[in-house]
């Protein structure tokens, strides 16, 4: 038996690759997750990058007419299905949720194992289909292109998506019954962080949706092999109920993107501000209403595609009102500052950038849930630059923030503090640089999924593109520093935050099963205190 | 390029509206962004550690607060949807007096059938001050018409008509582009509008000197044996198209459909899908055959048998009410 102190960690015992291969230990299981999804951020990135080589001029000079359809559509797959939708749930939530909730493992451990090499399977098929000449349907599938025009391999994107959707499902199935049965004795349903909320409404929309998404898919797949008809508008399909079915599933898809976000930074932002977080049952009910509501404002990706006028009202009122939780969390997570002690470690930046993003990500959404003004702005560069203030300025930051916050805990290792609050401080002007300019862009008319574009759009393009290269180089270097720091950094404390969490009253990294002896709760999760942590640090000073 | 005038300008009757709301959410949006940054700096240079601030008191609630920021951007949110609806309500609503056009998109070039027979194709002339309203259908995959001057943009499906009407107010040209991604070539699905005083666009129709769109349905219907059947010796059974559009039919299943351009389209494509009452389901099919511009030229012609037009354009509306 190990001592107290230094209990041995999951990171050193079982030894072996195997071990790692047939590990039940959640902990394991989201590195392996954290590896597969940290190689598919860098080939959406490629894909990135290629694009936006291409768009830098107005001609189509770098890539073929054919191979910049097949980058955004790699791009947006990827990035889509690869990364965004499993990034934090099944690295940060596999690794955090039990330790949080003061369990030993997730209920069904093996399960948990499945639904990896579930993910890994359909990762293969995805490149399997970049290997044999790319798809280039984009990552909306639109029917009857896809099923019937395309003479590219959709079939094999198809399938891989299909079935990183399992692992979905049952990842979000783990976390229900986890969270509902395996919580330490005395942390009731209003004591748990909101990292576990989110996590559980993620997986709420997970287990709700993806099944429709799984049938699209599969129709797409017959309708492509078999030409039952059910989209082909010769045989008396109707493209629109393709569109219907992939929104039912993929609006919904952004709360599974930018939920788990809202948890990390509302876990970082207390901590760094060592205060208990503004309204924490507000943003727990703000973070149910999202989920629910989010469910019925598909209809907002299809004002101009022919449904009905009043169907696009109805859809525009729903989208406004699901904007109002969202608004209210960004308020919260501001009035959390007021009369605190604020810290800037990188984390904290991170949390702060992801504020700022999403608020203009945000507001731009509501440009597009007015119908009269989405007429205009629908399918042009001003959707793809609220998506991705959404998606990368929201999703990412946050996903980079938690990774920062909770590295010690993990791999038991410091990270360089000044190279990490420089890439924070990159990434967020890289960002702006990139897609402030396409706002301007979607406005005055340039239409997305556009390989050359008319020269009026020429210098802000221009802009966008030296923005990307700033932000590649910004995504880069965590790679770097916190490679180094696996192999050579400071070892961290059990807890070097002095956070609140549960997850940080065990080792550094943690033992096998988490907790030499289960936990009792007797309070609420954010029990910080701004003026101890003043008097502490004169007292240090 | 040299011709085109710039995209920022609105060149049509709702630009204007769009462009003020467009900017006062702007400046909404910019003020609430504004607010909210500064808020989250001044408090984090005020409240950073080691700052002599006031840190007392619990303020991780207050209920005045979070009504209050529930309940204002909620009051707000509701305004700006009605000033979109009402806006939005303009955009959808097509005034009657529209001259009628009919578009056909397919990979990657847009195809344009005036009413007096010209055809073009990338471009489509129009009468400044004069409201036009687009009958669009796609050959194959979903398309989308785009004027960024014009602040309007509409999908195109293949098998079905969408709609979509505006009003040019100012001459020049402008840029039209297709909006949902299409294949190989999208990006240069690209066309032009031209809008032009009333007397230089006259002076444009009649150098065409086409047969009108009508005139060619005629053609078509003797030619593909239509008139065998439908025409007024014909021995066969079937229906008779003068004063057809535009009127409520029964069919054989018992119910009744309005004989608009999709009924017209769905007849002569796909003849058993609705048979009308008391007539056998004789009728061949002509899919395949022909190709959308036929099916338009055949709509144009029947429409112009009407003996007392009745110019309703809601008559023609199609399947999805707009
Ligand atoms: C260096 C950073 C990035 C750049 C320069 C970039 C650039 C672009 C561009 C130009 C498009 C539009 C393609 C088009 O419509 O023609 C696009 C689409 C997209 N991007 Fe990014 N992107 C970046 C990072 C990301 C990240 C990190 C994510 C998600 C984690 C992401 C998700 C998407 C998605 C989902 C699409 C839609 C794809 C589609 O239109 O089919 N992007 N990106
Ligand atoms: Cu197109």
């Amino acid at each position: 038996m190990p001592h107290a102190d230094s209990p041995a960690s999951f990171l050193d015992t079982p030894t072996g690759f195997r071990s790692w291969l047939l590990t039940h230990d959640h902990k394991r299981i989201g590195i392996l997750y954290a590896i597969a999804i940290t190689a598919f951020f860098f080939v959406g990135g490629a894909a990135a990058v290629l694009i936006r080589t291409e768009l830098a001029t107005p001609q189509g000079d770098v890539l073929t007419a054919d191979g910049y359809n097949e980058a955004f559509t790699v791009h947006g797959v990827v990035m889509v299905w690869f990364f965004l939708i499993p990034s934090i749930p099944s690295v940060l939530g596999n690794i955090l949720l039990p330790l949080m909730l003061g369990a030993r493992d997730l209920a069904f451990p093996r399960l948990n194992l499945a639904s990896w090499y579930l993910y890994a399977l359909g990762g293969i098929f995805t490149i399997a289909c970049l290997i044999a000449g790319g798809a280039d349907t984009g990552w909306t599938f639109y029917t009857p292109f896809s099923t019937l025009f395309s003479n590219s391999n959709v079939l094999l994107v198809v399938v891989g998506v299909f079935i990183v959707g399992f692992s979905s499902i049952l990842t979000g199935l783990n976390f229900i019954v986890t969270i509902h049965r395996m919580r330490a004795p005395g942390m009731h349903w209003f004591r748990m962080p909101l990292f576990a909320w989110t996590m559980y409404a993620t997986s709420l929309v997970m287990i709700l949706a993806t099944p429709v998404l799984s049938m699209t898919l599969v129709l797409i797949g017959l309708e492509r092999v078999f030409g039952v008809g059910i989209f082909d508008p010769a045989l008396g399909g109707d493209p629109l109920l393709f569109q219907h079915l992939f929104w039912f599933y993929s609006h919904p898809a952004v709360y599974i993107m930018v939920l788990p976000a809202m948890g990390v930074v509302s876990e970082i932002i207390p901590c760094f501000v060592r205060k208990r977080i503004f309204g924490y049952r507000f943003m727990i009910y703000s973070i149910m209403a999202i989920a629910i509501v989010g469910f019925f404002v598909w209809g907002h990706h299809m004002f101009v595609s022919g449904q009905s006028m009043y169907a696009g009202i109805v859809f525009s009122l729903l989208s406004f009102v699901v904007a109002i939780p969202s608004a209210i969390k960004v308020f919260n997570w501001t009035a959390t500052l007021y009369k605190g002690s604020i810290t800037f470690e990188a984390p904290m930046l991170y949390a702060l950038g992801f504020v700022g993003l999403f608020l203009l990500g945000g507001l731009t959404g509501l440009f597009l849930a007015a119908t009269a003004l989405d007429v205009h702005l629908t399918d042009t560069y001003f959707v793809v630059a609220h998506f991705h203030y959404i998606m990368v300025g929201g999703a990412v930051m946050a996903y980079m923030g938690g990774i920062h916050f909770w590295w010690p805990k993990v791999t038991g290792r410091l990270y360089p503090e000044a190279w990490a609050r420089f890439a924070a401080i990159l990434m967020f002007f890289g960002f702006n640089f990139t897609f402030l300019p396409q706002f301007v862009l979607g406005f005055l008319g340039m239409p997305r999924r556009y390989h050359s574009y008319d020269p009026e759009f020429g210098l802000l393009n221009a802009f966008s593109s030296g923005g990307a290269a700033v932000l590649a180089t910004a995504y880069l270097l965590p790679l770097g520093y916190l490679s180094w720091s696996l192999f050579y950094g400071a070892r961290s404390p059990a807890n070097p935050w002095a956070a609140t969490g549960l997850e940080w009253q065990t080792s550094s990294p943690p033992p096998t099963h988490n907790f030499l002896e289960t936990p009792r709760v007797d309070g609420g999760p954010y029990e910080y205190s701004p003026s101890q942590a003043e008097a502490e640090a004169e007292a240090r000073a | 390029m040299i011709g085109f005038d710039r995209l920022i300008t609105g060149a049509s009757n709702i630009a204007d509206d769009v462009d003020a709301m467009f900017f006062a959410m702007v400046a909404l949006c910019g003020f609430v962004l504004l607010a909210v940054t500064v808020t989250l700096v001044l408090f984090s240079v005020r409240y950073r550690r080691g700052s002599k601030a006031d840190r007392s008191g619990d303020h991780s609630r207050h209920l005045g607060a979070e009504l209050t920021w529930t309940i204002v951007p909620g009051v707000l949110f509701i305004g700006i949807f009605a000033w979109s609806i009402g806006l939005f309500a303009k955009i959808q609503t097509m005034p009657k007096e529209a001259t009628s056009i009919h578009v056909v998109a397919k990979q990657w070039m847009w195809k344009v059938q005036h009413a007096d027979g010209r055809r073009e194709v990338n471009q489509l002339h129009i009468p400044v001050g004069k409201p036009v309203r687009l009958t669009m259908t796609s050959q194959d995959v979903i398309h989308s018409f785009f004027v960024p001057a014009f602040r309007i943009k509409q999908d195109v499906l293949p098998n079905r008509y969408t709609q979509m009407w505006f009003k040019p107010e100012r001459t020049g040209e402008f840029r039209l582009y297709c909006a949902e991604f299409c294949g190989t070539d999208h990006a240069l699905m690209r066309g032009r509008i031209v809008v032009m005083e009333p007397a230089a666009y006259a002076l444009w129709a009649d150098a065409g000197g086409t047969d009108s769109l009508a005139h060619q349905g005629e053609a078509l219907f003797r030619q593909l044996g239509c008139s065998g059947c439908h025409g007024p010796a014909a021995t066969v059974h079937a229906p008779d198209l003068a004063g057809l559009y535009g009127k409520p039919v029964p069919l054989s299943d018992g119910s009744t459909v309005t004989a608009d351009a999709r009924y017209l389209r769905d007849s002569i494509l796909l003849p058993s899908k609705q048979v009308a009452a008391g007539y056998p389901d004789i009728m061949p099919t002509f899919q395949n055959q022909i190709d959308e511009e036929d099916v338009i030229a055949l709509t144009a012609y029947i429409q112009s048998l009407d003996p007392n037009p009745d110019p309703d354009p809601r008559q023609e509306t199609v399947d999805a009410p707009r």
